[in-house]
């Protein structure tokens, strides 16, 4: 009580009313700023519903790996490894779907892409539960055994396959792919709906828990324009991809398939891709995760204080391999993720994500020097990276050109993130 | 009465150096032995055989009259012993209760960390420790060095310790701090509490000490009641290796 009287006479500023993190603000302006400058350079086909849906689907795969590159930097690690277990994850995956399960079951089989996605999963977990053995137990640092990993697994990959390209994939195993798996209008209102009422009432539980126990509760106002801003933005983001129509060619073939004429003006809007309810479903599990289980709390304080979080009973060494096994397994659903929108596996899949799931997350706010870092920063880094790179090529950049401002814009980020850190003081 | 805490003959050495040489101690309920010695003499390897962040290479440990082994801090904590680290152990990024309770959460029903219960705990036993601690939400890094002490000696106290090692606990202390430390060490043994000051502050340690152990080199040079020597007597001892003469 006394508590409150002594705030009251205070002015507080607006997103300080609203409890936002200024450095989130901060990202989602820069990416809307630069949403526009490249709608306005494309002549509005930037920030169009194809455009749109196709971003999303793009950047599904390294924004899942990225959630678990910020547990793996935030305790002070690096995975340099991350496209190569998305290649042999992605090569295990297709060799059962398409050579040696088919062989015994027949193709077509049901169970095919069942196995293939729990075999793909195991592969990259274990994986990296060896890299995090390697670096927690034998206390290799993170940034040789995954170099090295860089260069033995996608290889590994290459023998799996004999370097060939392996398709086409399953049918039903290509609808984590994005435009193969799509939700169509009506479920995609419908989860859309699930997912507003549930952002709003986790908001309105966290108030009723933070007054059971006597702390100060943001005003009402500010409570209800959260509310409806979370669930505006859901339900806009829904209404966006539902408004991305499926090419008429696309609708006539899968009439025809049917045995049916397509009537006369018809059309269908794609709605959500599958691929980004999964990317939803990690960031959701990730960041409770992080903020609401003993081991996500480990990380970050094992991130922040080593020695702390050993002399407080903390097991760093099996947290290590634990939080690399977790990497392997994202990257494994990343494989799937990208190796059914591509429709077969090839050997070079993934190169380079390393970088660019490195480059999200830090973008994202996740810092180097460990203890700090955020999945929805993360997965807005990625997004970021995606935007910059496609509307790049929109607009007709070369592609060394768009790589060199790629690369200054990881830097530049970095360096702004610094800037705010030391301009905020420890308040990060 | 047996003694709360008894090392017997405890011996570690790093690679050929005997940091702690044959070197027994032992601590009462209700009292504070001081451990005194120069940089290096061996106190602080000694006392983290107790806290489990060593393992002493013989020696035995005995709590209560019982022997028990100490593999690591788990261990440690399952017997009462609580330590607050000369550096004070605190991860700088988590805010007081994440610290306070790291390693041993809160949880609610479904196994989920309970920060909002955490966060209540803390300022319950905070109100008690130290009234004026008020930055509940910022992570330590923003504490000053004596609300990042109150952070650490917090946590020995809410986990009802019983044998409480304090590693240097004013080093980074203003006078006022080191006041509230003072004052905070002789409540804890008025509890019952059985206390290891760790120190290079000979003053420190005669006003809060009732009996002070001194090492040089690895060994035990001796064991004396506060009340029996002088100041002098105390540096000797340290500086010399040497123990009072009795009349």
């Amino acid at each position: 009580m006394t508590d409150a009287t002594a705030d009251a006479p205070k002015r507080r500023s607006l997103t300080e009313t609203l409890e936002l993190d200024t450095r989130l603000l901060g990202m989602v302006g820069a990416f809307l700023v630069l949403c526009l400058a490249f709608d306005i350079v494309t002549d509005g086909r930037f920030l169009t519903p194809r455009n749109i849906f196709n971003l999303t689907i793009q950047t599904v795969s390294v924004a899942i790996m990225a959630t678990g590159m910020v547990f793996i930097i935030v305790c002070r690690h690096i995975d340099l490894s991350v496209g190569s277990i998305l290649a042999v994850s992605s090569a295990t995956m297709a060799m059962i779907q398409v050579e040696w399960l088919p062989q015994l079951l027949g193709l077509g089989h049901p169970l095919l892409w069942v196995a293939a996605c729990l075999a793909g999963l195991l592969v990259g977990a274990a994986v990296g539960a060896l890299h995090g053995w390697l670096v927690g137990f034998l206390a290799i640092p993170a940034f040789i055994v995954t170099l090295g990993g860089l260069l033995i697994w996608r290889n590994a990959g290459w023998y799996l396959t004999d370097g060939q390209t392996i398709g086409p994939l399953d049918p039903t195993f290509q609808i984590f792919g994005g435009a193969n798996g799509t939700l169509g209008v009506f479920w995609s209102w419908v989860v859309g709906a699930l997912a507003a009422l549930a952002a709003a009432a986790a908001i309105w539980a966290a108030r009723a828990r933070k007054a059971k126990h006597g702390f100060a509760v943001k005003p009402l106002w500010a409570e209800a324009a959260l509310t409806l801003l979370a669930a505006g933005a859901i339900l806009a983001f829904v209404a966006t991809l539902n408004a991305y129509d499926v090419p008429t060619g696309r609708l006539e073939c899968l009439f025809e398939a049917r045995g049916e004429v397509m009537p006369e003006g018809y059309s269908e809007g794609y709605g959500l891709p599958v691929s980004v309810l999964i990317l939803i479903a990690v960031a959701v599990a990730m960041t409770v995760i992080a903020r609401r289980t003993r081991f996500g709390r480990y990380v970050f304080a094992t991130g922040g204080n080593p020695d702390a979080a050993e002399l407080s009973g903390v097991d760093t060494k099996m947290l290590t391999v634990k939080i690399f096994a977790l990497m392997g397994a994202l990257c494994a659903l990343s494989a799937i993720v990208a190796s059914s929108r591509l429709t077969n596996h090839s050997n070079d899949i993934g190169t380079l994500d390393e970088l660019r799931v490195i480059a999200a997350a830090v973008i994202g706010g996740t810092a180097l020097s460990g203890g700090i870092g955020t999945i929805h920063g993360a997965i807005l880094g990625a997004l970021i990276m995606q935007s910059l790179q496609s509307g790049m090529a929109m607009v007709g950049v070369d592609s060394p050109l768009q790589n060199i401002v790629v690369g200054a814009v990881l830097v530049a980020a970095v360096f702004i993130d610094i800037v705010y850190r030391r301009r905020t003081g420890a308040r990060s | 009465m047996t003694p709360l805490v008894e090392m017997r003959d405890i011996s570690i050495a790093f690679g050929g150096v005997k940091a702690v040489d044959h070197v027994s101690v032992d601590l009462h309920a209700g009292e504070v032995v001081g451990l005194l010695g120069h940089n290096g003499a061996g106190k602080s390897t000694l006392i983290k055989c107790l806290s489990g962040a060593y393992r002493a290479d013989s020696g035995s440990i005995l709590i209560e009259g019982k022997e028990v082994q100490i593999e690591n801090p788990r261990d440690a904590r399952a017997h009462n012993i609580e330590t607050i680290y000369q550096t004070l152990a605190l991860a700088d990024n988590l805010d007081a209760a994440s610290n306070l309770f790291l390693g041993r959460e809160l949880t609610t029903p479904l196994g989920f960390v309970d920060d909002d219960r955490m966060e209540a705990e803390t300022r319950r036993i905070m109100a008690r420790l130290n009234p004026n601690f008020a930055k509940f939400k910022e992570p330590v890094k923003a504490l000053s060095g004596g609300q990042r002490q109150s952070v650490a000696i917090a946590r020995a106290v809410y986990f009802n310790a019983r044998i409480l090692i304090m590693d240097e606990p004013t080093a980074a202390l203003g006078p006022q701090e080191t006041k509230m430390v003072a004052e905070l060490i002789q409540e804890l043994k008025r509890q019952g509490l059985g206390i290891f000051l760790i120190s290079h502050d000979i003053h420190d340690v005669m006003a809060l000490c009732d009996r002070v152990s001194v090492m040089k080199n690895g060994r035990l040079v001796g064991t004396e009641r506060v009340a029996d020597v002088t100041d002098d007597e105390i540096l000797a001892m340290i500086i010399l290796g040497k123990n009072p003469e009795r009349a």
